[in-house]
């Protein structure tokens, strides 16, 4: 038996998600300033992002530095739809969360010949290839005039009062979150997913067994982009006014990719803790110091030491210090 | 004709850089995103002699391509060569990416965000050639990153160290059978492909205004042209580095300049759906 599934392991996890989620539910009635509570929206929209970002590159082992195609694309059909209906409607403005789900169809839509291109490569090519695409999108954005070019979308402003204004994201945030968590743990459970396992761990050995290969990596690709155009859709609502280096900005391909590595690739877990220590931290330096090159050099730095000393992650650390401490006591029990 | 003269005189510089970056992934199973810092590193060091120590811009070469070499051979040391296992081409994209950041950080903090230029005087005088004028710049640059290709395809191909690259190149684990160093191999690989970037770096300063954030422009064309030449091929590397540049030129003038940067992903996306393993990739490379 593993140390991971003795009953004491599994309540104290149980314990741990229910305290974890009881935190993020009441965040919002525990912390009244508005900065904290924006701090909060955003560690949100980036821990769904990277678990839904880790559903198909953490399982698969396909590395997508250009999960900002698909954020960018839900951002900017937020954007243009939004343009088209009135925040002043019967519901207050809410109505409008509603077309998050249009960014996420949207963001699919685009992923699929995305998918079909760049999944015929192995994995090296596919991430240079993502980056490629990545910047075709952010030049799209640039000169097509839908877009409004270099100078953005205005979004519509939502007549909400300032001081419960983030509060109404908070939840919507919250709820993307616990779908990406759901749908990433029942992918991973699911038949499904193990075929994604397979092809991570060896792909032609898992063409080999019959699974098919090319499918199952567009399926995964197609469906961790719905949840990053979601997301995409809530920032762009959030911040009232997008512009092209800004929802499609490099520096968020590679903060999602960061910091499912910091927590633990390909684990569930792990992108959760990633991108709730990282995101905080960013933003709260940012609004401390508001010195952004700085904050470059303390990234990068802090990045290093994860990869070099824990290149599997936080979450993956952990567990081998347990294995190898219930394998000295087995080891001792032995002995006697 | 100019956008063709132009194409191929700054297609080079475009080639020599990626010829570095093709050549680490061949040896190394590394994908150098910082490469695109390293350019502009190169172009604030030859910046900094220039503007405080008065030393010409290509004299100054003598200097920033050895420093370039050593800071290659230091961040290989202490970082790539820690990477190791399956993931390891995934990963050493995020540690050069770190990297990258912490250089783009240091480098905004010293430098401003302001943008630079290098000059001097065959930067701002022109020549007329096929009808157009260029600025000597342009030629002097061609000719030194001829120059430089030319030296390092002579390493390659006719000496000694140059065939224990190409070995390791071919299959590494071949290589380190038949008693090549492949560890001394990557090391020094990688300094030489850090090395061209103070060349290439200080030509793209003389011929474009820069700051930190003009790598993330830099690496997505390099990174373009090694896939679209295919990765690990020299001569891809240097193909579609004119390519890029002559097609985006084309299309510049006979079009519109606002869609000729797009037009390189255009032909990227066309190429990679035939042939996914690139121009001059290895057949291997192909998945059903």
């Amino acid at each position: 038996m593993t140390e991971r599934s003795t009953p004491r392991w599994r309540q104290a996890s149980t314990a741990v998600w229910l305290v974890a989620g009881l935190l993020a539910l009441l965040f919002p009635v525990l912390e009244h300033n508005a900065a904290y509570q924006q701090i909060g929206v955003y560690t949100l929209i980036f821990t769904a992002c990277a678990t839904s970002w880790n559903m198909f590159s953490g399982y698969s082992g396909y590395v997508n530095l250009g999960a900002g195609v698909s954020y960018g694309t839900g951002a900017y059909t937020m954007a243009i739809v939004s343009r088209h209906l009135d925040p002043n409607n019967a519901q207050g403005g809410a109505s409008l969360f509603w077309v998050c789900l249009l960014s996420g169809v949207a963001a699919m839509v685009v992923a699929y010949p995305i998918g079909l291109v760049a999944l015929r490569v192995r994995r090296h090519t596919f991430v240079v290839i993502t980056i490629a695409i990545f910047f075709t999108f952010q030049l799209i954005a640039i000169n097509a005039s839908f877009t409004g070019g270099t100078g953005g979308l205005f979004l519509p402003y939502i007549p909400w009062n300032a001081s419960y204004y983030d509060v109404p994201f908070y939840y919507v945030g919250l709820a993307m979150v616990i779908f990406a968590i759901v749908l990433s743990a029942l992918v991973r459970r699911s038949r499904f997913g193990l075929q994604l396992l397979a092809i991570r761990d060896d792909e032609d050995r898992a063409m080999g067994l019959g699974v098919e290969v090319g499918k199952i990596k567009l399926t995964g690709y197609v469906m961790s982009a719905f949840t990053i155009g979601m997301c995409g859709g809530l920032f762009a609502l959030l911040q009232g006014q997008i512009y092209p280096q800004f929802v499609f900005n490099p520096l968020f391909d590679i903060s999602i990719a960061l910091m499912c590595f910091f927590g633990g690739f390909g684990t569930l877990v792990g992108p959760i803790l990633g991108a709730v220590v990282l995101e905080s931290s960013q933003q709260y330096l940012t609004v401390q110091y508001s010195n952004g090159s700085l904050y470059l050099i303390l990234f990068g730095a802090l990045f290093l030491v994860v990869i070099l000393f824990m290149p599997q992650g936080i979450v993956v650390f952990i567990r081998q210090k347990r294995k190898q401490r219930s394998d000295r006591r087995i080891a001792a029990l032995g002995a006697q | 004709m100019g956008a063709l003269t132009d194409g191929v005189l700054t297609g080079s510089v475009y080639a020599l850089m990626a010829t570095g970056l093709t050549l680490v992934f061949g040896v190394m199973d590394i994908i150098n995103v910082a490469q695109g810092i390293f350019v502009i590193l190169g172009a604030y060091l030859s910046y900094t002699l220039q503007v405080h120590f008065g030393i010409d811009l290509f004299l100054g070469l003598l200097i920033t391509i050895p420093t370039m070499f050593l800071v290659g051979i230091v961040i290989e040391r202490a970082f790539l060569a820690r990477l190791k296992g399956p993931e390891k081409t995934a990963m050493s994209i995020l540690v050069t990416y770190a990297i990258s950041l912490v250089i783009e950080g240091l480098l905004n903090e010293i430098f401003s965000v302001n943008n630079v230029q290098l000059s001097a005087s065959y930067v701002n005088e022109s020549f007329k050639l096929f009808g157009i004028y260029l600025p000597y710049i342009y030629l002097d640059g061609f000719l030194l990153a001829i120059g430089l290709l030319g030296a390092l395809y002579f390493m390659l191909y006719r000496t000694r160290f140059g065939a224990s690259i190409r070995a390791s190149l071919a299959d590494q684990s071949a290589a380190a059978l038949v008693g090549i160093d492949v560890k001394k191999v990557s090391t020094i690989c990688f300094g030489i492909g850090i090395a061209v970037t103070a060349a290439g770096g200080m030509i793209f300063g003389a011929t474009n205004s820069f700051n930190a954030s003009t790598s993330y422009d830099l690496i997505s064309r390099l990174l373009t042209i090694i896939v679209l030449g295919g990765m690990g091929s020299l001569a891809g590397a240097l193909v579609a580095g004119i390519l890029m540049v002559t097609l985006e030129d084309l299309v510049g003038v006979l079009w519109s300049p606002v869609w000729s940067t797009m037009s390189f992903f255009v032909v990227l996306i066309i190429v990679l759906s035939l042939r996914p393993q690139g121009l001059f990739g290895k057949q291997s490379a192909r998945v059903a």
